[in-house]
């Protein structure tokens, strides 16, 4: 006899997120490793010097490489250089959202809330929004009902995936949103995260990106070309590949409903150029359970917890070799997910998906 | 030991200057900061936005950051320094004899 899956429900506003309130799943306590009070004070500690150098390294790459695709349009050299222009762009725009919402990538509060904007603007992902968002996975990561950003469900969408590859579902989903917010209205699963004293900061932003949009098309037809929008707003699509390629190493095909970051994420070690483009979000177990470390210092952090955490993937690679097969297990089979050794410690049975046989 | 709603919490060198400790008095938990002046503050001890143990945050100068979300408040006067804190914290009065840090709860 087969058995059919009935597909769980990962929006806010159905049944699981009371499900997970339930369960104790919503807003619990997570464990994390044990370090000396001492030497986490030293972890935390914020400074300007590297996010200040690794910006105007940025920033030169986006003005060095937009040179490049400047002089080449009109030929066929605008390809390849409109692709490394995007990825550039986008690719690490990502990691510079990720940093300067949690505060911790500047030890001066402005510098990472002009750098939030501007990296928020060029992911495309509404600043107000998103980080009350992010703020919701930290607290409920990868807990279902309740985590806003669970990039590949179960069964996943490969169609999703693949669409994400160019930003194209999430940006149609932005927009929309943008277009919403400019008029003053917020959505339903907005209502559940995001507190009614900050919706005017919301309407602003949408106001100021949707101006910016505006500005850019009337460039285009007072240039009579299209070239604008190949400096702003495609790269934001065609360099998003990057940053997915870093993304679903961070939790894809782990445990869901666990209060356990070593269950449910990754750490995996890249070369310097990957962890200069991601910010060092590689160490993802790391900056989950104790994301108040600046991305600096996460390195140092993966030193201090590793005795008390799984293998460290060995590279993008090895970690890619185990989400690939683990995706395409979840199409057939949902309950599959993979279980990673703690130390000292033997795997529990897995209890964190009850799939509903079909009726 | 407690005395007009005072009650004892810990030594004054118990905590390093700009740094802060928890406290629980039965029910109630409390933040107890040192500021790098020397000078002592005492606060609900529980995040406003989601109930998180300040006390594992990061003390910068006047302000305390919540260690799961990086939410910010001013310990002296408790008052939310931006999102996602929305609510500001509750403070006590605080002063110190004899070495230990006293505060007022009631």
């Amino acid at each position: 006899m087969s058995t059919r899956f009935q597909m769980r429900d990962y929006s806010l506003t159905g049944p699981e997120n009371a499900a997970a309130r339930a369960k104790g799943l919503a807003s619990a306590e997570w464990y994390r490793c044990a370090i000396p009070r001492k030497r986490m004070k030293e972890l935390m500690q914020r400074r300007d010097g590297p996010a200040i150098r690794d910006t105007i390294t940025w920033f030169a790459a986006i003005i060095g490489s937009g040179a490049l695709l400047y002089l080449a349009w009109g030929t066929w050299w605008a390809v390849p250089a409109f692709l490394l222009y995007s990825v550039i762009y986008a690719g690490p725009s990502d990691s510079r959202w990720h940093e300067c919402g949690h505060g911790t990538a500047f030890k001066t509060r402005w510098m990472n809330d002009v750098l939030y904007q501007i990296a928020s603007f060029m992911v495309v992902r509404e600043p107000t929004s998103w980080r009350w968002s992010h703020a919701r996975h930290h607290t409920d990561t990868i807990i279902v009902g309740r985590d806003p950003e669970i990039a590949a469900t179960r069964p996943p969408s490969f169609l999703t995936l693949a669409l994400n590859a160019l930003h194209i579902k999430n940006t149609i989903a932005e927009l929309r949103r943008v277009v919403l917010h400019s008029l003053g209205r917020m959505t339903e699963a907005e209502k559940d995260y995001i507190p009614e004293s900050e919706y005017p900061k919301v309407f602003r932003a949408a106001r100021a990106w949707l101006a910016v949009y505006l500005a850019v098309i009337a460039a285009c037809f007072a240039m009579g070309s299209v070239m604008p929008l190949f400096f702003i707003g495609l790269p934001s699509l065609f360099g998003a590949w990057l940053h997915l390629f870093f993304g679903l190493t961070q939790h894809a095909g782990l445990a869901e409903d666990t209060l356990d970051h070593r269950l449910n994420s990754r750490t995996v070690y890249m070369n310097p150029v990957f962890r200069f483009m991601y910010w060092n979000m590689n160490y993802h177990i790391e900056h989950h359970m104790f994301p108040m470390v600046p991305y600096h210092a996460l390195p140092a952090l993966h030193e201090a917890i590793k005795a008390d955490t799984p293998p460290p993937y060995p590279s993008c690679w090895a970690a890619y070799r185990e989400i690939i097969p683990t995706l395409l297990r979840q199409a057939k089979d949902p309950t599959y997910f993979v279980r990673r050794p703690l130390p000292g410690a033997q795997l529990e049975p897995s209890t964190s998906f009850a799939a509903a046989p079909a009726a | 030991m407690s005395n007009a709603g005072w009650i004892e919490t810990c030594r004054a060198d118990e905590i390093d200057e700009e740094d802060v400790l928890r406290f629980d008095h039965g029910s109630l938990t409390l933040a107890i900061y040192r500021s790098a002046d020397g000078k002592y503050y005492a606060t609900d001890g529980l995040c406003t936005h989601e109930q998180v143990h300040l006390a594992d945050g990061l003390v910068m100068g006047d302000i305390i950051e919540c260690p799961m979300h990086n939410g910010r408040f001013d310990y002296r006067t408790g008052e939310a320094k931006g999102a996602p804190v929305c609510v500001n914290l509750k403070t006590y009065p605080v002063k110190v004899e004899g070495g230990r840090v006293l505060v007022q709860i009631g």
